[in-house]
């Protein structure tokens, strides 16, 4: 009976507290989460600190050919990208101690210009809500998540640089 | 179950009270129908179906965070640790945190440097998941200087929809300073110094009625990174004291392990040079288990992780945690557009190179020791006994805006001895594995992949085949961009030395994602062996049937 009542009592909050969010017509944004990492260079970074325009961050790791050839293909294009829409690509690295040192030798190898992130615990690919790689996430400048997509097949760089003209209104 | 409801009400309800903060959160469901298929050893389980799920929702409001996950196992899928079984919250936490502190109460997943002395973290697609409950402080007192401390239990297996923990506690401590950071005189210095060092104690009773156990073990050490202009270098030293387990059948030798990275980089080049020695580093949380269980620490193997089919999933290696010795060479470079070997479009060549062999272990003086110290070693002190080597390059090349492929070469050696990976082997498994992968991209949206991969075993002296024999492996892909793929992979085990057991094992996979969902399809054959994901492996036994999973980020 106690038990009963107890579900009863948190039904019940759990009804006042939706119908409070209803009134405040204040619907749950998607924010970056605060995480803090390391950059690949060993500078501390906060997830969460805003970027001066829009911002893509791309979960990958060295041993995830699909993330490998998105990246690379935005290496190709990223020069015309960040001139027409001020857009940064935050590349985080999945990558754990097995396999860590092994990202400085791809990115430099490969000269791509991105910011590079180590999540070697998988802390901020947790919090992203993250399940497998690649993971791109579009964020605004305000620090929303504004668009996502979990797979990389030639072409979605497109759809991609679509949605950050449409986020920079050009 | 009334306790399940009442907390996912509880935790529903908290977060629906702060509908100011930011949710996210992911779902993974994957359900498979298995049909027996004595041709390759699969079995039908008796429920015929199986269901594998679970849910992270996590909620940041300001300073503040909390966060669950449900799980359920209705029953487990094939391969996924045997106990885990019903619904429940496999996780959950609350925290608050600013630049000074950052407190956390409930599930930790937590790293102490390069992990050798303490790593909580899970796998979800291994199943593995030693996430520490209890308490996390974080405090940084200064500029640069991050002080941690972990007190709580290791999750050990899920049952009944609950966790249920390892019979030891683990209490730890980690401080860093990056000296650039807080010294304000270093700030331009050209050489990046970073100090740190762990301390690692578990306790558990000892309740074994003929030995002496130690009851707190510590294992503790220090690293440091150190950065100068394109050249990097890293080195962790942890030691461990004595620490009788199952493991290493109750000796009472005190254990070691130590990584060291070194890398050289600039625009188009990157040099990798890695060493590792580890000896009785076998720390777990409970002196009885094995297999995954409980580890505290983390040994990472040091070899590259592949991902081609044939490579990746027949000759895995994860780290001998009683001791071995391990180098890694890994090296890449871009012919940049224009030059001779770079062409249009340019030219990518990698070169990989990993050993591992058995440590020397002295053994002269300690027989008929009483106090079971059974041996010394010097680290980084090998013997000639091999356990794995792998000797791997790899081009890749672009020839046009729709074209490119990539070429491999993989020469894979593991001591089946010790690293135990087929029954139907001995000693050391050489394998030669070519793969050609190519890609055409038809239009902005359509494109095509194929791989083409085979794998040639050495005979043995004799001239008998080690192991199953030589394999190939054709994998077609199509992807509509950004919505769907199909693809379809025959693996056939042609070289097996048993002429019945040259089977075909196809799969066909389609998939639709849109945005942050994904859902696919699969039905065919699949293979027994190992499966890995950062050195760590479990293994899969073969199966036949119709697989559906749906992944969702939020």
């Amino acid at each position: 009976m106690k038990k009963v009542s107890l579900v009863i009592a948190f039904g019940l909050f759990i009804f006042s507290s939706f119908s409070q969010t209803t009134d405040n017509h204040a619907p749950a944004v998607k924010k970056v989460p605060s995480v803090k990492l390391k950059d690949m260079n060993g500078k501390s970074v906060n997830t969460a600190d805003l970027f001066d325009g829009p911002v893509v961050f791309s979960f990958w790791a060295t041993w995830c050919s699909p993330c490998k050839k998105e990246l690379n293909t935005i290496h190709e294009l990223y020069e015309t990208w960040q001139e027409e829409t001020g857009v940064t690509l935050v590349a985080v690295s999945i990558d754990d101690e097995k396999t860590k040192s092994a990202v400085s030798v791809y990115v430099n190898g490969k000269s791509w210009d991105f910011e590079v992130w180590m999540d070697t615990n998988g802390d901020f690919k947790r919090a992203m809500g993250v399940n497998n790689v690649p993971h791109t996430f579009l964020v605004d400048k305000e620090g929303n998540i504004v668009y996502s997509h979990n797979n990389y097949a030639p072409g979605d760089e497109e759809k991609l640089y679509q949605e950050i003209k449409k986020l920079t209104g050009k | 179950m009334i306790k399940l409801f009442v907390s996912l009400l509880v935790v529903a309800l908290s977060f629906s009270y702060f509908s100011q903060g930011s949710f996210s959160g992911n779902v993974e469901s994957t359900f498979q129908y298995l049909n027996a298929d004595s041709v390759i050893g699969a079995n039908q389980p008796p429920e015929k179906a199986l269901l594998n799920s679970y849910m992270n929702v996590f909620y940041t409001n300001g300073n503040f965070r909390a966060g669950m996950r449900a799980e359920s196992y209705l029953p487990r899928i094939q391969g996924y640790p045997d106990r885990f079984d019903g619904t429940g919250i496999g996780m959950r936490y609350v925290g608050y945190g600013n630049d000074f502190v950052d407190v956390t109460l409930g599930s930790i997943y937590e790293q102490f440097g390069t992990g050798l002395a303490l790593r909580s973290y899970e796998d979800r697609a291994l199943g593995y998941d030693n996430v520490l409950d209890g308490i996390r402080l974080i405090v940084r007192p200064y500029k640069g200087v991050t002080l941690k401390s972990v007190y709580g239990y290791q999750r050990l297996t899920f049952r009944e929809g609950r966790v249920e923990r390892s019979d030891g506690i683990v209490r730890a401590i980690d401080a860093e300073v990056h000296l650039n950071e807080s010294f304000p005189k270093m700030k331009e210095f050209p050489l990046d110094v970073v100090l740190g060092g762990s301390f690692v104690s578990k306790y558990q009773r000892d309740d074994n009625p003929d030995l002496v156990l130690p009851e707190n073990v510590g294992a503790y050490g220090g690293r440091t990174k150190l950065r100068y202009k394109n050249l990097y270098f890293d080195v962790e030293y942890i030691q461990k004291e004595q620490d009788p387990s199952a493991d290493n059948l109750y000796n009472y030798n005190w254990g070691h392990a130590c990584v060291f990275n070194f890398t050289y980089t600039k625009k188009g080049l990157g040099i990798l040079f890695s060493g590792k020695s580890v000896d009785n580093m076998s720390f777990r949380s409970d002196r009885t288990k094995d297999l995954q269980d409980v580890f505290v620490n983390y040994l990472p193997s040091l070899n590259k992780t592949h991902t081609y089919n044939l490579v990746s999933t027949l000759y895995p290696y994860a780290t001998q945690p009683l001791g071995e010795v391990a180098y890694q060479v890994d090296v890449l470079y871009t012919f940049k557009k224009g030059t001779k070997l770079g062409g249009k479009t340019g030219l990518t060549l990698s070169a990989n190179v990993s050993t591992t062999y058995e440590p020397i272990r002295h053994t002269t003086g300690f027989a008929g020791n009483l106090d079971r110290v059974n041996y010394k070693t010097v680290p980084f002190d090998k013997s000639d006994s091999l356990y794995w080597r792998d000797i791997n390059f790899n081009i890749t090349k672009k020839i046009n805006k729709q074209f490119n492929f990539i070429v491999s070469y993989f020469n894979i050696n593991i001591n089946n001895d010790v690293a135990k990976i087929s029954n139907d082997a001995s000693g050391i498994i050489a394998s030669h594995i070519g793969v050609l992968e190519m890609a055409y991209k038809i239009n902005t949206k359509n494109s095509i992949r194929a791989e083409f991969q085979g794998l040639f075993l050495r005979r043995k002296e004799d001239g008998s085949i080690n192991d199953k024999g030589d394999w190939a492996t054709v994998l077609l892909e199509y992807t509509i961009s950004p919505n769907y793929f199909f693809s379809f992979m025959n693996q056939y085990n042609f070289g097996n030395p048993s002429t019945e057991k040259r089977v075909h094992y196809p799969i066909i996979t389609c998939g639709y994602i849109r945005e942050a969902t994904r859902f696919t399809v699969s039905y065919g054959r699949q293979r027994a062996g190992l499966f890995c994901v950062g050195g760590v492996c479990r293994f899969v036994p073969a199966n036949n049937g119709l697989t559906l999973s749906f992944t969702q980020s939020f």
